[in-house]
């Protein structure tokens, strides 16, 4: 049984206890931004520091991926016949960003703009060396 | 009141769909020699040359095919805005009074499906495609269901403009798709990316476009119904707006290129969303149709849903949109989209439309283009 690795280094914490995204803030103007980037968007300021953004928001926006992305670049199932829908959001975070994510739950039924959402890991596809390439998502918080 | 600078005085179009054994730059090329055509010129009165392709090779090696004229050929590669961006530098060429004869060229070819995400030409990361986002898609889902959510717009107006699309498709000789569908056909199609199905998207294409464009005051020369270009704007995001691609998005709202492109357009031309005639939108999918009519300045937020169901932007009604049947029914050869969109126009100005010509004499008319990584590009035509 190989181990957990993540899809990329540096875009989120990892090994960790409780691993975080990983963004930068503009010592200008303090914008926050997700991934990390060098620049500002917002003031044109040329200096940032890496931060750890929060856990938990609320979903801004959402959609279902129907259909199986086309592979490359998307790493997880992209077999027709087995492929599962996921849902991808944008998930707000107070005082910080809002974030594209995978979500973790994909029937239209149960998801809403507004829902509180937090932040997991779920599996991708397991690389050559036997390990479980993990990328992050959000789900809905257990109230 | 402007005087007018440029005129368009030659038009020409190779089909759009799917067409085996035609490379795409031989629809431009075509495209070209139809537009010469109809202006009455020979590829060597022509004095520049702004092509534009994504997917179909570099545009300024058709000179072999239509002649080694020793033009000045410029290639634009600027992403869906790509056909806007080539319309816009042939009309300052000639406005500056560099130049008095130009073309505007645009044509492509794609792969079938929906586009592959490149992530890394967009400055981004594997991981984004890799995880399973990136997808355009995904992202005119998204946009639209947020929208739906604050301006109260129903699934029967999504189904509504993919409905008009196709008939107004099989109203056009040069449409990829040419059969109507009900409105039941549409919703009930594969859900693609909620809440938008198969039918309520367009597809990469193929195609090409050209457009011949000529001092105001020569116009006569080649054509007797000169259609004068009145604006042409091209704007890219500013902080705050939501675009394609973005992994994050700022908390702070701005409203987006197409508003910035639009205003822009109005104010040059000097006149206003009520004076237009006739306007072709970008329909990536119908949501962004519903969404682009307020972003556009034809209507406040929300008012499109009454507008579809009362007609409003049916062939017949108050404000025809995408008459030719859009990016829907022709497919999007990025390349030529924008200037397919112009070409629309020019023929209903002309009143050369057909079984889909607008009434009452068209006098006005609007185009916009919007696609990754946030652009949009704006003409307004008159006659
Ligand atoms: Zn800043």
């Amino acid at each position: 049984m190989g181990k957990q690795v993540p899809v990329a280094e540096g875009v989120f914490t990892w090994p960790s206890d409780e691993p975080r995204l990983i963004g930068s803030k503009c010592t200008d103007c303090g914008n926050v931004m997700f991934p990390t980037q060098s620049g500002c968007p917002k003031c044109s300021g040329q200096t940032t520091e890496t931060v750890e953004l929060g856990r938990t928001g609320t979903l801004w926006t959402w959609t279902v991926q129907g259909y199986p992305p086309k592979s490359p670049p998307y790493a997880g199932d992209a077999s027709p016949k087995t492929f599962e829908p996921f849902g991808v959001g944008y998930v707000e975070l107070p005082g910080e960003v809002k974030v594209e994510t995978r979500l973790t739950v994909s029937d239209p039924e149960h998801i809403e703009i507004g829902m509180e959402m937090e932040l997991t890991f779920v599996p991708l596809y397991t690389n050559d060396d036997g390990d479980e390439v993990v990328t992050f998502a959000f789900a809905p918080t257990a109230s | 009141m402007t005087t007018d600078d440029v005129a368009i005085v030659g038009i020409g179009m190779h089909p759009f769909g799917r067409h085996e054994g035609v490379s795409g730059m031989d629809m431009g090329v075509s495209a070209v020699r139809t537009a010469c055509a109809d202006a009455g010129v020979e590829w060597s009165d022509i004095q520049f040359a702004f092509g534009g392709s994504a997917a179909a090779g570099n545009p300024d090696t058709m000179v072999s095919k239509l002649g080694l004229t020793g033009l000045q050929f410029i290639n634009v590669v600027n992403g869906c805005a790509t056909g806007g961006s080539a319309l816009f530098s042939a009309y300052n060429s000639i406005k500056s009074g560099m130049f008095d004869l130009g073309i505007a060229i645009g044509f492509d070819k794609h792969e079938r499906g929906a586009f592959r995400v490149n992530t890394r030409s967009s400055g981004l990361g594997d991981w984004y495609g890799e995880s399973g986002m990136a997808l355009t898609t995904q992202f005119f889902g998204m946009k639209i269901n947020r929208y739906m959510h604050e301006y109260g717009i129903s699934n029967d107006s999504l189904a509504r403009v993919s409905e008009k699309a196709f008939r107004n498709g099989s109203k056009n000789e040069n449409a990829w798709r040419r059969k109507p569908l009900s409105m039941d056909e549409v919703k009930e199609s594969a859900m693609l990316s909620y809440p938008l199905t198969q039918y309520m998207f367009c597809s990469p294409g193929e195609g090409g476009v050209a457009l011949i464009l000529a001092r105001a005051d020569q116009a006569h020369k080649y054509t007797d119904t000169p259609v004068y270009l009145k604006s042409a704007v091209v704007r890219s995001r500013r902080f705050g707006s939501f675009e394609v691609m973005a992994p994050s998005v700022a908390l702070e709202h701005n409203a987006g290129p197409t508003v910035d492109a639009s205003a822009a357009a109005f104010e040059m031309a000097g006149i206003g969303p009520e004076d237009i005639d006739v306007a072709q939108l970008q329909d990536t999918e119908s949501g962004a149709e519903i969404m682009h009519m307020a972003e556009n300045g034809f209507c406040e937020h929300g008012e499109q849903e009454h507008m579809l169901a009362m007609g409003e932007t049916e062939i017949g009604g108050r404000l025809p949109v995408n008459t030719d049947g859009g990016c829907l029914a022709n497919g999007e050869p990025i390349g030529a989209s924008g200037l397919r969109q112009v070409y629309e126009n020019v023929l209903q100005l002309r009143g050369d439309a057909g079984e889909r010509q607008v009434p009452n004499n068209p006098k006005t008319a609007y185009t916009h283009v919007y696609g990754a990584p946030g652009i949009s590009g704006v003409t307004i035509l008159a006659k």
